[in-house]
């Protein structure tokens, strides 16, 4: 197997694309993470594209060809193919374009994530995020995937001691950081108050402890390490690419307190890579609500079990805390295409290795972690990232 | 008499009741009719009426009572040869109800099931199509059920009463704990009530409803069966008559001579509203709930287009083995619930409109 | 939904019917053909197991921005069920207060409506929870 680097990164604003289809901020990320690469786009020998419910939002499949298409390269014709895991499909693709280049398979591919959510009303995104469940044992049942969450969180406080102001702490901390991302949805800081006084969703869970709905892409491209001298950017090596499974439903977990997956999938991350949890300086994590934030600063190794909640609420991961986590605004802030998600992690920390994070640059960032979750901890995928 | 017949053998051998518990008071519907809630609640007798959840319908209700009435009984479901469900209110105008029902309580699937309709009597007819199976051998166990979720028209005066609830009869040979002496029925083309199919809410002839319907039906049935079993008013321990509201069966009661004693026990409508298909027998079931062996009840059922069916029932033995504990009784349902103010009401009931 | 799709599972939805695995004696709910403990000893020995109906309320949560199907309950209670028998089930609560709530409650479990095809469509049922 070869080493991989990210040689190039692109990606939309998240947030409320109401101007812009799906085939539009698709080719605008790719086109982007091309020109930063200093590549062109007849080198791309293939597209991986992420992505969860185009099926359901835009009544859409096949969004290889599509996106392969509306990024100008139909004449060239190259294998593209879209990869869904729930909320984990931008990592899976990235781990997908990984293995081809790292195989030897291709040299030059392109990654990219997409969703656009905004053309589905509010009414039906819980029934579009909820197939990231079981749909025909939980969903059917009246569960939503705010209402999982919310029953794991108050497993957490049940088990641990974590309180309302600990999960609070959370998109506080995030919409700080979001407010220093250019590409964010929301980039304003908010208050503690507004999150603990704001609309419950599935209680003890607010609208501020789940991310919103977006509409974004993001892409990378993928080079093996020992060519990306030769392309316009700085590389970023690929150190570890891991994935892990577990029941689809909540209900078959042993506990609510813990994700498997995230588990499973960074220590064999770790081990690919060398490293471990306190050699991380930066990492995007899966904030889709957030107790999964807390929960996986545990499961990650970067705290003990049951600390995730004082960690937070503590500032120890704030940007150079303890470790920076979520320096982009994480899903909360910088938004949750759902399918674009686990490319967007991957630009943010390339972004902190290159040292181009401008306001929220981690000082001397060398490792970084990202962590992208399907469902309620169905799949997981870490990939750890260094400095070339 | 074509109708009638003696059947020394054939009764109840286990029952169930189910109401669900959510209640509304009438000075509150009245309150937003701007009607007198105080002149409503007496005029009716009604002090509280039934409100079934949103996810709770004739099928739901029906379940819950057939669940009870298998709790108490030592019986195999798949011994049921007939599931008939009686009420105004079925969720399909086409597709059974009893079908459902008879899968959700483990019966077998040789078994014949029917929906029946007729006002506030299906339930009683159901008792008494499975008394006819279960005498001539064609089934060892019926089922017969008794429930609804009825609607009145908003600021109708059966907003009032219209209520939710159900009640299942298991009718056999064996294992009676009251035993059907004899039924009778009193028929004729009076109408009185009525609902044209697609309707959402039924029409009734307003005071229509009161002589020829109710009192016509109920007394003349009543006073035909005691002719029959030559019995009169002071053999019976208990006695109870459909209850569309408090007063027509407390009045019909005193007219045929019995005395408060004996129909105070089956009388559960001033708490719960009219359950209709299931408001005789949820009587009934309130009865059984405290009847000793040896002892007599009178039950007459009331539905509008109009008939009535009594039953002459005696008590026995079996009543004092049988594990009445396993189900919640009539006064325990009663007496656990909540109440409603309108908007909630309106809002399970689903009378707001809402987005499709 | 097509009719089947929910029909098939009439019997777990109505009357809990799950499986056990004949090896290592796990109770398995929905049904499912491979025991995940036991994985290729248990091809052949799962066998159809009704749960009690009975349990203990594991984790909780009032929904407020509810499934389509449930917008006349909002809010309702949703809750993860450890039943007798080990296994946890995801269902509603109905008749209870929300403020009596507890991880560690006992509810049973009851038949109710589960949702519809519009006004025109199947009804849907299966199993509810509630306070014992
Ligand atoms: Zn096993």
């Amino acid at each position: 197997m070869r080493e991989v680097a990210i040689i190039g990164i692109g990606d939309t604003r998240f947030g409320e694309l109401w101007e812009h289809s799906l085939r539009d901020i698709g080719m605008q990320a790719g086109l982007n993470a091309v020109s930063d690469a200093g590549i062109a786009g007849e080198q791309i020998e293939a597209l991986y594209i992420g992505n969860m419910a185009a099926g359901s939002l835009i009544d859409q499949e096949h969004l290889g060809a599509l996106v392969s298409d509306y990024s100008g390269l139909s004449q060239l014709h190259i294998p593209a193919v879209r990869i869904e895991a729930a909320g984990a499909s931008g990592g899976m693709a990235l781990r997908e374009g990984y293995l081809a280049v790292a195989s030897g398979l291709h040299d030059v591919v392109m990654v990219a994530g997409a969703e656009k959510m905004t053309d589905v009303t509010d009414e039906e995104i819980p029934m579009v995020q909820m197939a990231g469940g079981d749909q025909q044992w939980e969903g059917i049942a009246g569960a939503t995937m705010p209402s999982l969450f919310a029953m794991m969180a108050r497993r957490h406080m049940h088990e641990y001691g974590t309180t309302r102001e600990q999960l609070a702490s959370v998109p506080v901390k995030n919409h700080k950081n979001g407010a220093l991302n250019k590409q964010a949805q929301y980039q304003r800081a908010i208050t503690m108050e507004t999150v603990l006084k704001s609309p419950v969703v599935a209680d003890p869970l607010g609208v501020f402890d789940c991310a919103p709905v977006s509409d974004g892409a993001a892409a990378l491209i993928l080079a093996p390490a020992d060519a990306a001298g030769k392309y316009a950017q700085e590389a970023i090596r690929i150190a570890a690419s891991a994935a892990a499974t577990d029941t689809l439903a909540l209900q078959h977990r042993e506990s609510l307190t813990r994700m498997d997956s995230v588990k499973v999938a960074s220590t064999k991350a770790y081990r690919t890579a060398g490293v471990n949890p306190k050699d991380i300086d930066v990492a995007e994590i899966h904030d889709s609500y957030s107790i999964a934030e807390i929960m996986s600063i545990e499961d990650l190794g970067f705290f003990e079990k049951g600390r995730g909640g004082p960690a937070t609420l503590e500032g120890m991961t704030e940007i150079n805390g303890v470790v920076s986590v979520n320096t982009s605004g994480g899903l909360k802030a910088r938004g949750d295409p759902m399918g674009a998600t686990g490319v967007a992690q991957a630009v943010e920390i390339a972004r902190q290795l290159r040292g181009k994070a401008d306001k929220r640059q981690v000082t001397d960032a060398e490792v970084g972690l990202s962590l992208n979750v399907g469902g309620t901890g169905g799949t997981s995928v870490v990939h750890i990232f260094r400095r070339a | 008499m074509m109708f009638g017949h003696g059947e020394k053998d054939v009764g109840i051998v286990t029952y169930g009741a189910y109401i669900p518990r959510f209640r509304i008071l009438p000075e509150e519907i009245a309150r937003v009719w701007g009607e007198n809630g105080e002149a409503m609640k007496n005029g009716l007798m009604i002090f509280s009426k039934s409100v079934p959840y949103p996810d709770e319908d004739v099928i739901t209700i029906s379940v819950e009572a057939a669940r009870n009435a298998l709790a108490r009984a030592d019986l195999d479901p798949e011994e049921i040869g007939a599931v008939y469900v009686g009420s105004e209110s079925h969720p399909y105008a086409v597709k059974p109800s009893g079908t459902i029902v008879a899968e959700a309580i483990g019966a077998s699937h040789f078994i014949t099931v029917a929906d029946y309709e007729f006002a506030c009597k299906a339930g009683t007819a159901a008792m008494q199509t499975s008394m006819g199976l279960v005498s001539s051998g064609m089934a060892k166990y019926s089922l017969a059920i008794g429930a609804d979720t009825s609607q009145g028209a908003p600021g109708d005066a059966l907003e009032y009463s219209a209520s939710a609830g159900g009640a299942a009869f298991i009718i056999g040979k064996e294992g009676v704990i009251a035993r059907i002496n004899r039924t009778l029925s009193f028929t004729s083309d009076t109408p009185d009530f009525w609902r044209r199919e697609g309707q959402p809410y039924p029409s009734h002839g307003g005071r229509f409803t009161g002589e020829p319907a109710y009192f016509r039906h109920v007394a003349t049935c009543a006073g035909e069966l005691m002719k029959v079993q030559g019995t009169q008013p002071s053999d019976y321990d208990f006695a109870v008559f459909h209850q569309p509201n408090g007063k027509f069966p407390t009045r019909v009661a005193q007219q045929l001579g019995f005395e408060k004693k004996q129909y105070e026990t089956g009388l559960t409508t001033p708490y719960i509203g009219n359950t209709y298909s299931a408001s005789m027998m949820i009587g009934l079931s309130a009865i059984l709930d405290v009847a000793k062996p040896g002892q007599k009840v009178l039950g007459v059922a009331f539905g509008s287009g109009a008939g009535s069916d009594a039953f002459d029932i005696t008590i026995t033995d079996e009543m004092e083995n049988y594990n009445k504990a396993a189900a919640p009784t009539v006064k325990s349902l009663v007496e656990r619930s909540e109440l409603l103010d309108y908007g909630r009401y309106a809002k399970f009931k689903g009378k707001i409109v809402m987005k499709e | 939904m097509a009719n089947p799709r929910y029909w098939r599972e009439n019997p777990s939805r109505y009357n809990l019917i799950g499986k056990r695995c004949e090896n290592c004696g796990t109770v398995h709910f929905p049904p499912r053909e491979i025991c995940p403990k036991c994985r290729r000893k248990s091809i052949g020995k799962m066998k159809s197991h009704k749960l009690s109906g009975r349990g203990k309320v594991y984790s909780f949560t009032i929904v407020h921005e509810p499934m389509p199907d449930f917008s006349l309950m909002k809010p309702y209670i949703m809750a993860m069920v450890e039943m007798e028998e080990g296994v946890r089930l995801t269902g509603q609560i109905v008749d209870c207060e929300p403020a009596r709530l507890s991880i560690g409650m006992e509810v049973e479990a009851t038949l109710r409506k589960l949702g519809q095809e519009g006004s025109s469509g199947i009804i849907r049922y299966g199993y509810k929870f509630r306070p014992r």
